[in-house]
């Protein structure tokens, strides 16, 4: 094989799913990310893996919930509608501590919606998804390569940290072709003590429940999740800066929004107007400290969105209202372009340039 | 290149075909009247020849298409006039193939029609740097599934090998070995190389036939 192939973002992360060591997929197909079912049904079989295209995506995502006992890597993937299905899984893997990849390239809603691109579904990923006090990592790919790194990375830090990571992209890198490289450093495998992988009579059975039944017990199983979570939000958080350093107008944009937003970026410096980019990579955890750090002399932010505006509120608190948040946006499915971006740091520049 | 009535283009998923399709309709509206393009995807609702629907109509050229493409009914629907294809002889038709053997499954509902009239090429549009047709082996098994599925044999192969936004000559001159390796494995002339316009000039010395790609515009 060449060095690089020239793959689909869906395909990208497909195969660097396989290069993790996940043999074990489990889905129901729904534009616009079929081709992750499409290459693992051709690939999966041939390495000795498990393809199996599910009656439902509850079922899928319980069948994710099986193999993550047992200490396998494993994954499913869907679009917007079919993710809000899983959602009751997605809560009992984190009630469980299970580790699984999840992904969702995003279309257009609420409800069937449509089959373009979108990032509306922020809130959900980045809340958790599902019932209870939960987080899952949500990492947001903005290339056909990062699709693929951060697949991997994906499964690696639901192993570290016994928990859900979930790749959010949006139809359009799902769909955009681009070259690959696939050699990526993957970390060799974590032991998993606490897998349901047979006593062979030399230890106490392992259980894998997400019920509790003394509250106090519950409490503490919550409280240690959340600690948790404060080492990932210490040591995992992920971003990208451009021209931040000395910039007046800082935007935030993440997946294709972000492809977007460095083409408006460049655009405003052109024309003297001095703007960045923060792109989080991390959605949770969100990367406050650029933006804080930014805050101290930024005049004002501009979240670049496909949605009506979420990710904005992640961009207020981090700013503590030091400097005005404006929102540049699109939804349904269509997608702002760069002069879009680029009119509305004019306008927040004052109209002039 | 000399055009059959009909000129059928199939392959992997991704491989190139609709670009082709479209570049290929130009060429042939510039020598005849009555082209039309026969947009017959069943499978991606996206990056449709009715993206560039406008071109076509300056150039008179017809397009048959499903009126669901590249809108967000996401329906694997023929198009309505579907038959005009074989049914009317005046017509030239380039025929954009669903990608793999799902794909192809749609042509065989005119594969009497086609073979009865003899009057066609079916061409397996091959990218060596896709990752499910790296080698001649693995092309020649998706080629296999396409006719199973459309039981129309091909009569040759167009090798569009490309990595996208990195493709230099180079990157073309490289996947020569492996277009030759396909089309002498399956037994079929390799027709046609396809190359990016930007690209053209640094290669028509090397590459014979070659076909010079105006892309499809592309989000972003």
């Amino acid at each position: 094989m060449a060095d690089k192939i020239l793959m689909k973002g869906n395909e990208a992360i497909a195969e660097a799913a396989i290069v993790a060591g996940c043999r074990h997929y489990f889905g129901y197909p729904i534009t616009p990310q079929t081709e992750i079912a499409a290459y693992m049904a051709k690939k999966m079989p041939k390495i000795g893996g498990v393809f199996l295209q599910a009656e439902s995506e509850i079922a899928a995502i319980n069948m994710v919930y099986g193999v993550a006992s047992a200490g396998k890597r494993v994954m499913t993937s869907s679009s917007s509608p079919g993710v809000s299905l899983k959602g009751e899984g997605l809560s009992y893997l984190a009630g469980s501590d299970l580790p699984s990849l999840i992904v969702n390239v995003q279309r257009g809603g609420p409800g069937l919606g449509g089959i373009q691109p979108s990032q509306s579904d922020y809130f959900q990923s980045t809340r958790g998804g599902g019932h209870g006090d939960y987080h899952m990592i949500v990492l947001a790919p903005a290339s056909v390569q990062e699709m693929a790194e951060l697949t991997v990375k994906g499964f690696e830090l639901a192993d570290t940290y016994r928990m859900t990571s979930m790749i959010l992209a949006d139809g359009t890198m799902g769909q955009m072709m681009e070259p690959v490289s696939l050699d990526i450093e993957v970390k060799p495998m974590i032991d998993k003590p606490w897998a349901t992988t047979g006593t062979k009579m030399a230890r106490k059975h392992n259980i894998v429940n997400s019920l509790s039944l003394v509250p106090e017990e519950l409490e503490q199983l919550n409280f240690a999740r959340y600690e948790r979570y404060r080492t990932i939000e210490e040591n995992e958080t992920m971003f990208e800066e451009y021209l931040v350093e000395d910039a007046d107008i800082v935007l935030a944009a993440f997946g294709i929004a972000a492809r977007v937003s460095k083409n408006a970026v460049d655009e405003a410096r052109k024309r003297g107007i001095k703007a960045g980019l923060i792109r989080p990579i991390t959605l949770w955890p969100f990367p406050k400290a650029p933006f804080m750090a930014a805050a101290e002399h930024a005049k004002a932010f501009l979240s670049v969105e496909l949605n009506m505006g979420q990710m904005i509120e992640d961009v207020q608190l981090a700013t503590g209202c030091k400097a005005p948040v404006y929102l540049c946006n699109r939804a349904g499915g269509m997608i702002p372009d760069p002069k879009q971006v680029l009119q509305s740091i004019i306008n927040i520049n004052g109209g002039e340039n | 290149m000399n055009y059959k009535r009909l000129t059928i283009l199939c392959g992997h998923y991704g491989s190139g075909k609709t670009n082709i399709a479209v570049n290929m309709a130009y060429a042939l509206a510039s020598q005849r009247d009555h082209v039309a393009v026969a947009d017959l995807d069943i499978v991606n609702p996206y990056f449709r020849t009715k993206d560039s629907q406008e071109d076509f109509d300056e150039r008179g050229i017809r397009l048959i298409v499903s009126e669901f493409a590249s809108s967000n009914v996401d329906l694997p629907s023929m198009p309505a006039d579907l038959y005009a294809i074989t049914d009317d002889r005046s017509l030239s038709v380039i025929m954009d193939i669903g990608g793999d053997d799902r794909g192809a499954l749609a042509l065989g509902r005119l594969r009497d029609a086609i073979l009865d009239e003899d009057d066609y090429e079916m061409y397996m549009v091959v990218n060596r740097y896709r990752p499910l047709t790296p080698d001649a082996d693995t092309t020649i098994e998706v080629m296999r599934e396409i006719e199973r599925a459309c039981g129309i044999p091909f009569t040759g192969i167009i090798n569009n090998s490309n990595l996208g936004d990195e493709t230099d000559a180079e990157t073309v001159l490289s996947s020569v070995a492996y277009a030759d390796q396909v089309a002498e494995k399956a037994s079929l002339p390799l027709v046609l190389t396809t190359v990016r316009e930007d690209l053209y000039d640094s290669l028509k010395e090397k590459l014979s036939p070659l076909l010079c790609l105006h892309l499809q515009a592309k989000p972003i």
